[in-house]
């Protein structure tokens, strides 16, 4: 069968997938944990608890805080201490919901057994309403409520449900061990989401890097017998993964820019995502839970490790249960190596998004930039087709207008460009200030209107 | 050989003529009429053409100031009332004066002050390294020391000091335009009066935190402990937000709020004299004393006011 | 583990710097350059040493004490004009004549630009068209080849353009002036007369087709400008092959291969897009023709080089990437 891939740009960067052979081990509980109110896209959740509250694993601790909002849960069982600013792991506050661990004791009506229950409610809202209420969102890093996602505005049908499993970014193996030791339940995730989207059919996408999980997926497919859905084995290359090239790459449809994948008829969903809507919808379990990997150049091939942890931990408590910082870590990502945030402050609490502890080497410390050659590479890498030599220039010379003739809105902030320029210009850096005074433009002649 | 001489002569010659007879009449037929005031005005403007008025140049704002007739919504911060006055006879019509400004970093996080705590590594702008993360010090609020606002100044004013991280204005080249203060992310510049022979006092800190956690990022923040604001006289201090702010139309420079700043988050420039810490908190000290006494003198008066009455 | 470092994304880098590359280019370059000191001997090893030498230490004293700005210095990339420079002259320049042109490559068509990625033309090109304008007679000075390969037969004093340009300026016709020469015989590999990068095409090819798996270089440019050429050529050759040469001879003789390699492609002075490429190469292809068949000078590379890089912004406004969902 033909590889898929996106038609423009892209990168090929080393793998690097040192953890792929680690199993998925459970992190104990921490004396205390601090839950973000503000850990999906869109409006910060309003806490429901006072401090002295005592909470159980899995109770509701704040409710969405507008439309494209989410709930969130308490990750254990134990007692409200404080609600107040807390540094997230940019150094800003942000609200924090703290509790102290006390046993392990969870809400009424969890099934927290490890059946498959492979029985797919009929009722739509009732779906929908279970994703909500344990306040699922995405998991590939935009953090978006999925229950708004799998609910398109009149008027649009989705055409297609794809499963996002190309994890193209180098070191991270998350979603490829969920992908070996949760296949089924994926795969009936998918088949929830199918049915709340009207049945359209399900591409499994995955990177030709992962044989194990494709051979794993396609059976579990063929043997679940859930109808519309495939499994197909993607190209290796970056960013395979992001949403709009998926797109191109399975559908050979192009996202017009300023829209949305539903206007192409498409949805796309992780695969993490689709655990934790199998979780909420079959198991009645909230989002508390999630896959991380810690891993790196700088740590030794014995201390990778894939964890399932409580999201609220802090990362520095996760750190040191992996044997801590590692001899000549410079910088620690969480995220991957190419859109991932670094860490200024390690006590910060995991998030719904966190995704990994990237320990990262004296190596992959910058170059200082040098003057821009003009080899084009740049605009070769862009997987949008835009020109980041330009809009740089753009940018520097303050001419928003011609930003925004030139698409600096589009960037995806994928980071091709900064990577492959051979001057160390630091593109990606000042594409983002464009883009972002190009959408204030966008969004105030819209307001207009 | 002759030939080709006098053809070539003959072939510019004629070519020269029609070209420049075709230049006159496109000079013609697309001349816009305009104001010949526009003209007068924007010679007389400084023709730095930096912004400052909210303008895209001096030639707009001088379009916009004949266009509307007065000088309301025109003023050139950095010609000051000079040029404003010369402005003003050109349109015949009248100017209101304003104090010359002067823009004021209102930082004082020095690299001792305010240590740093981990590395910034990415491009050298202040806009960037907000957008990314809360800094490189504790502090949420203070200087992020790339210099946007060095290069945001079109007259050489600024400049970052290597020993304390921070930008420093030459008052002497400042003409107030405001460039800086609109490029610094974390809004530390102020333009403020530039005060009499240019003693100004001002707080140098715009941290927001409150007073431990302010302390903790940064040994000269403002804590918001209010002593300023208490022993103020002239009313022009106010604390909000857990940061003080000295409004300089009310000031009065008697430098009082600096003496009892403890942690010398106020700064007074310019002034003849270094300050003398002692002997003006033991003005502020003999001042309350009287007070106290002719409180205590009044509550007697009535006291015995009460007994005669009664 | 100290204080750690904070900075946006990407986290990681792709190994190619500027540096690599241009030490890729030099590295492509040495098998022409080993081929030239092989035919013109000691006098192509000073040629090469004082072009490189001069280019890379005149960058280096402009940038530090001209400019001030040491960090302007771009070492590797000097080093190629430098050796672009020098191939492009005749064995037999005299010194001051190379480090002149350096003074020029460097001072004038690159530093006074504002350094490395600045710079409208080609340096050495630029350098080149100024000696040759300046000292047609050095410049025209072709050696026959007396270097380290003994008993070679080669056209001796003129490059093989040069003799047919006089040729036909002197009213005979390309037959007569091949066969009163001796030429076309096995031109491939060697004895064409010329400046050092100009005498093996075969060793230009190698260090084309290096730089092509090294990925440093796109094949659209150079494909462009041989198939402009080539095309005109034969045109002109069927119309009439006894006053115009034909497409094989074109291709092989003169600068093109080495212009089509390794000077159009300079990153700098060339167009960004492939589309872009392809017209550049167009155009360099279309002027060289018409310099060979119609101008005054023999040769026209450096000529037509130097013009098309004016119209490189021109072009680069017109191309534009393909963007993803703006069809």
């Amino acid at each position: 069968m033909a590889k898929l891939t996106f038609s423009i740009g892209g990168i090929h960067p080393a793998d690097s997938k040192l953890a792929r052979d680690c199993r998925i081990e459970t992190l104990p509980l921490p004396p205390k944990m601090y839950v973000s109110m503000f850990q999906h896209l869109g409006a910060m959740a309003k806490p429901v608890v006072a401090v002295g509250d005592t909470v159980k694993a899995g109770q509701i601790i704040a409710e969405p805080g507008g439309f494209i909002s989410a709930y969130v849960h308490s990750p254990v069982s134990g007692k409200v201490t404080a609600i107040g600013p807390r540094k997230d792991l940019a150094g800003f506050n942000q609200m924090h919901v703290e509790i102290e661990v006390q046993g392990d004791e969870w809400a009424e009506g969890i099934d927290l057994s490890s059946d498959l229950v492979t029985e797919i409610p009929e009722d739509k809202q009732f779906i929908l309403d279970r994703i909500k209420m344990n306040g699922v969102v995405g998991l590939g890093g935009a953090t978006f409520p999925t229950h708004v996602k799998l609910n398109p505005p009149p008027g649009k049908t989705a055409e297609c449900l794809i499963l996002n499993g190309a994890e193209c970014e180098p070191f991270l193996t998350s979603d490829y061990r969920i992908l070996l030791e949760r296949t089924d339940e994926i795969v009936v995730g998918a088949a929830i989401m199918q049915k709340v989207l009207g049945g359209c059919p399900c591409v499994i996408g995955i990177e030709e890097n992962k044989p194990e999980a494709i051979t794993a997926v396609g059976s579990s497919v063929s043997r679940l017998g859930y109808p519309g859905i495939r499994v197909e084995t993607l190209k290796k290359r970056y960013p395979q993964g992001g949403e709009k090239q998926l797109i191109d790459a399975v559908m050979h449809r192009q996202v017009r820019s300023g829209g949305l994948p539903i206007d192409v008829g498409a949805v796309v969903q992780n695969v993490a995502t689709s655990l934790a809507v199998y979780e909420a919808v079959q198991k009645n379990k909230p989002l508390v839970t999630n896959t991380l990997t810690v891993t790196g150049d700088v740590i030794d091939p014995a201390r990778q490790h894939n964890y399932l942890f409580r999201i609220g931990m802090p990362l520095s408590y996760i750190a040191e249960y992996a044997g801590g910082v590692p001899e000549g870590t410079v910088k620690i990502v969480s995220g991957g190596p190419m859109m991932g945030k670094a860490i200024a402050n390690l006590d910060a609490a995991t998030v719904k998004g966190s995704s990994s502890i990237l320990y990262l080497g004296q190596s992959t410390t910058r170059h200082a930039a040098t003057p821009c050659i003009s080899c084009g590479r740049c605009a070769d890498a862009c997987p949008m087709g835009l020109e980041p030599f330009l809009l740089k220039r753009l940018y520097a010379a303050g001419d928003v207008a011609a930003l925004e003739q030139n698409a600096a809105q589009d960037c995806i902030e994928c980071g091709c460009c900064q990577y492959s320029c051979p001057a160390y210009v630091p593109l990606l850096d000042n594409i983002r200030m464009a883009k972002a005074q190009v959408m204030g433009v966008i969004r105030a002649r819209n307001a207009k209107k | 050989m002759t030939n080709t001489i006098i053809w070539t002569v003959a072939i510019l010659t004629v070519l020269g003529l029609v070209l420049s007879l075709v230049l006159f009449w496109v000079a013609r037929k697309f001349r816009v009429e305009e104001d010949p005031r526009i003209d007068d005005i924007e010679k007389t403007l400084p023709g730095a053409n930096c912004g400052g008025c909210g303008f895209a140049g001096c030639r707009a704002f001088a379009d916009a100031a004949v266009k509307a007739g007065n000088l309301d919504a025109n003023y050139c911060p950095v010609g000051g009332n000079e040029v404003m006055k010369k402005v003003a006879d050109i349109l015949g019509c009248a100017v209101k004066e304003t104090a010359p400004m002067v823009a004021v970093v209102r930082c004082n996080g020095t690299c001792e002050a305010r240590p740093r705590v981990n590395v910034y590594e990415g491009a050298m702008s202040c806009k960037v390294k907000a957008s990314l993360y809360g800094g490189d010090t504790l502090c949420l609020f203070g200087c992020l020391g790339c210099g946007d606002c060095v290069s945001a100044c079109s007259f050489g004013a600024l400049s970052m000091d290597p020993a304390t991280g921070l930008p420093v204005v030459d008052e002497s080249k400042c003409t107030a335009c405001g460039k800086c203060a609109a490029a610094c992310p974390k809004h530390i510049i102020e333009l403020r009066a530039k005060g009499p022979r240019g003693m100004r006092e001002y707080v140098s800190c715009v941290n927001k935190d409150k007073g431990p956690a302010a302390r903790k990022a940064c040994a000269s923040a403002c804590i918001g402990c209010g002593l300023c604001e208490k022993t103020c006289t002239h009313g022009a201090i106010s604390v909000a937000d857990n940061v003080a702010y000295i409004d300089f139309n009310k000031c009065k420079l008697c430098r009082e709020c600096e003496a009892v700043c403890p942690t010398g988050a106020i700064h007074g420039v310019n002034f003849p004299k270094p300050l003398d810490k002692d002997a003006v908190k033991k003005r502020i000290a003999d001042r309350k004393a009287k007070a106290a006494e002719a409180a205590k003198a009044a509550a007697e008066q009535e006291a015995k006011k009460e007994v005669t009455n009664g | 583990m100290d204080k750690l470092t904070v900075s946006p994304s990407p986290h990681v880098h792709a190994k190619a710097s500027t540096a690599s590359i241009m030490r890729d280019v030099v590295i492509a370059l040495c098998p022409a350059m080993v081929v030239s000191i092989l035919f013109y001997g000691w006098s192509e090893i000073m040629v090469l040493a004082v072009g490189a030498v001069s280019c890379v230490a005149i960058e280096w004293l402009i940038a530090r004490y001209l400019m001030k700005r040491p960090e302007l210095f771009s070492g590797w990339s000097a080093l190629v004009t430098g050796i672009l420079l020098a191939m492009n002259l005749p064995s037999t320049s005299p010194w001051w004549m190379i480090v002149l042109g350096a003074l020029v490559a460097i001072g004038v068509a690159k530093m006074s630009f504002g350094g490395l990625g600045q710079n409208l033309f080609n340096p050495a090109i630029t350098a080149r068209v100024f000696l040759l304008i300046s000292f047609p007679v050095q410049m025209t000075n072709w050696s026959v080849p007396n270097g380290f390969v003994g008993g070679v037969d080669a056209v001796s004093g003129a490059t093989p353009l040069g003799l047919i340009k006089e040729g036909l300026k002197a009213g005979e016709s390309i037959s007569e002036v091949l066969a009163s020469s001796g030429m076309d015989a096995h031109m491939l590999l060697r004895d064409i007369g010329g400046s050092g990068g100009e005498i093996s095409a075969l060793a230009l090819l190698a260090g084309f087709i290096y730089l092509l798996v090294r990925r440093v270089v796109k094949p659209w440019i150079p494909l462009s400008i041989l198939g402009t050429i080539a095309v005109i050529a034969a045109v002109f050759h069927g119309i009439d092959p006894e006053h115009f040469t034909g497409p094989n001879f074109n291709l092989i003789t003169g600068g093109v291969l080495l212009g089509a390699f390794f000077m159009a492609t300079d990153y700098v002075t060339s167009p960004m897009s492939n589309w872009g490429g392809v017209v550049f190469g167009i155009g360099i292809g279309l002027i060289v023709m018409m310099i060979r068949y119609f101008g005054s000078y023999p040769e026209g590379m450096s000529f037509a080089i130097l013009i098309m890089n004016c119209f490189v912004p021109l072009i680069n406004r017109a191309f534009h990437q393909k963007k993803y969902g703006r069809a």
